[in-house]
């Protein structure tokens, strides 16, 4: 089955090793590391992914981030992380992953049927 | 599950609207046709800083010079993005640039065109950023997500740089005799190069069926390019310029300007490298980075160094 997938394996650089020879085209030898780069817009919020960037080193990334992801007023905190560093779920066993999510409606409060004249629940 | 059963899942979500993601299957020239697209979308940004970055130190006040500089970081900022976009499938940011020293890669023609007064800015601005708008908005909802997600940042700053550009041109038009003239020469230049943005006609436009159907593109060369005709030749009225072109008219019938013949001779020759400023554009690009080379060495040298001071530290410190 492997052969038929073309498996992309950024955002999970630790497929890269394991995958061996799968990707063994791309030279980035000479090239800065790849850093994510999250941003909080305001206090009180998440930071949120808002793109990558290449850079030396992580005082280097949170510059680059500024100049390149703050120019407008986006943010009031900057996290970087290395891309080689984040690990995400499989897109192939998403199917069997989420599943048992969606037979569980009772988890919801619309699931369950009450009177009208109750107040306040 | 077997490949016919991939490409069905594949086609069921382009059908559906649902975008497609990095690490989700996808057909091997949907793969290359983005990285195409999106590189090229990127060099054109990053050479698209070339004839503006001419003008920055003369700029007619700190005014002008403020903007221009901002407008230009944006395009550095956009190539960026773009650049990022088309890393996520799988090639590197090193292959792409050497795909565009080389000649491999393709920019957008339009900047193998000289900007030789400061009316080019306005007409730059104006015209330039105006078709790549027209171009980009669209694509704000296409297929690949992270694509996707790059031109919604794109699109937001470069509207302030039409505005920008329209500004200048205003300007120059309400200004003295010369001014106006001057506005006028830079509008005569740029129309046609700015129709050819957008590219061959449909009917020479080989991938654009491909490209509809896998939601790359949302709209065809033909209906953008008639879309900028349409708005700018009435924004051109507005500040008392004449677009260069003697066959444009209204037509009622099609609701549409009617606009005469496009040199597609002059297009193609650009494309092949033979416009006016080709070999100079891709040299000072070359030059940037090779010349910088250094500059990328001491940062890694430097980043390892100071690695290697803190973890002397910290074992010092235990």
């Amino acid at each position: 089955m492997n052969q038929f997938i073309n498996k992309n394996l950024y955002g999970d650089y630790g497929d890269k090793e394991q995958a061996a020879g799968s990707s063994g085209t791309h030279n980035t030898a000479g090239e800065w590391p790849l850093w994510e780069v999250f941003i909080r817009s305001k206090a009180g919020l998440d930071h949120k992914h808002a793109g990558s960037l290449h850079a030396a080193d992580a005082q280097m990334a949170i510059e680059n981030a500024r100049d390149v992801y703050t120019r407008r007023m986006e943010g009031i905190s900057i996290w970087v992380v290395e891309s080689k560093y984040i690990h995400a779920s499989d897109p192939f066993e998403a199917a069997s992953m989420y599943e048992p999510a969606n037979d569980k409606v009772y988890r919801h409060p619309t699931f369950y049927d009450l009177p009208d004249e109750l107040k306040h629940m | 599950m077997t490949v016919h059963s991939f490409q069905e899942h594949f086609d069921a979500k382009i059908d559906n609207e649902v975008m497609i993601e990095p690490r989700d299957w996808m057909p091997d020239d949907y793969r290359k046709t983005l990285i195409r697209q999106i590189s090229q979308h990127a060099h054109s940004e990053i050479v698209g800083m070339l004839p503006e970055g001419n003008w920055i130190t003369r700029a007619p006040s700190l005014r002008r010079k403020a903007v221009l500089l901002a407008k230009v970081q944006d395009e550095g900022g956009h190539g960026l993005y773009l650049y990022s976009a088309a890393e996520t499938l799988g090639i590197t940011r090193d292959e792409m640039y050497d795909q565009l020293h080389t000649g491999k890669a393709k920019y957008s023609s339009i900047f193998n065109y000289p900007s030789l007064t400061w009316a080019d800015m306005g007409a730059i601005g104006w015209l330039v950023d105006g078709a790549a708008i027209m171009n980009q908005v669209p694509l704000c909802r296409t297929s690949y997500g992270p694509y996707a997600r790059a031109m919604v940042r794109v699109c937001k700053e470069e509207s302030f740089h039409q505005r920008q550009g329209f500004e200048i041109m205003m300007t120059l038009a309400n200004g003295t005799d010369v001014q106006k003239k001057m506005a006028q020469d830079a509008l005569n230049r740029w129309w046609w190069p700015s129709i050819m943005m957008f590219g061959p006609s449909d009917a020479d436009s080989p991938h654009t069926a491909q490209s509809m159907r896998w939601r790359i593109k949302r709209f065809t060369n033909d209906e953008l390019r008639q879309k900028f005709i349409d708005v700018t030749v009435e924004q051109a009225k507005l500040i008392g310029l004449t677009v260069p072109d003697p066959d444009l008219k209204w037509n009622e019938e099609r609701g549409h300007y009617d606009f005469g013949p496009i040199n597609w001779d002059e297009f193609w020759n650009v494309v092949k490298g033979n416009g006016p400023c080709n070999k100079e554009r891709l040299e000072a690009r070359k030059k940037a980075w090779e010349n910088g080379a250094w500059v990328r060495d001491a940062a890694m040298a430097h980043a390892e160094k100071r690695k290697a001071r803190k973890e002397n530290k910290e074992v010092k410190a235990a």
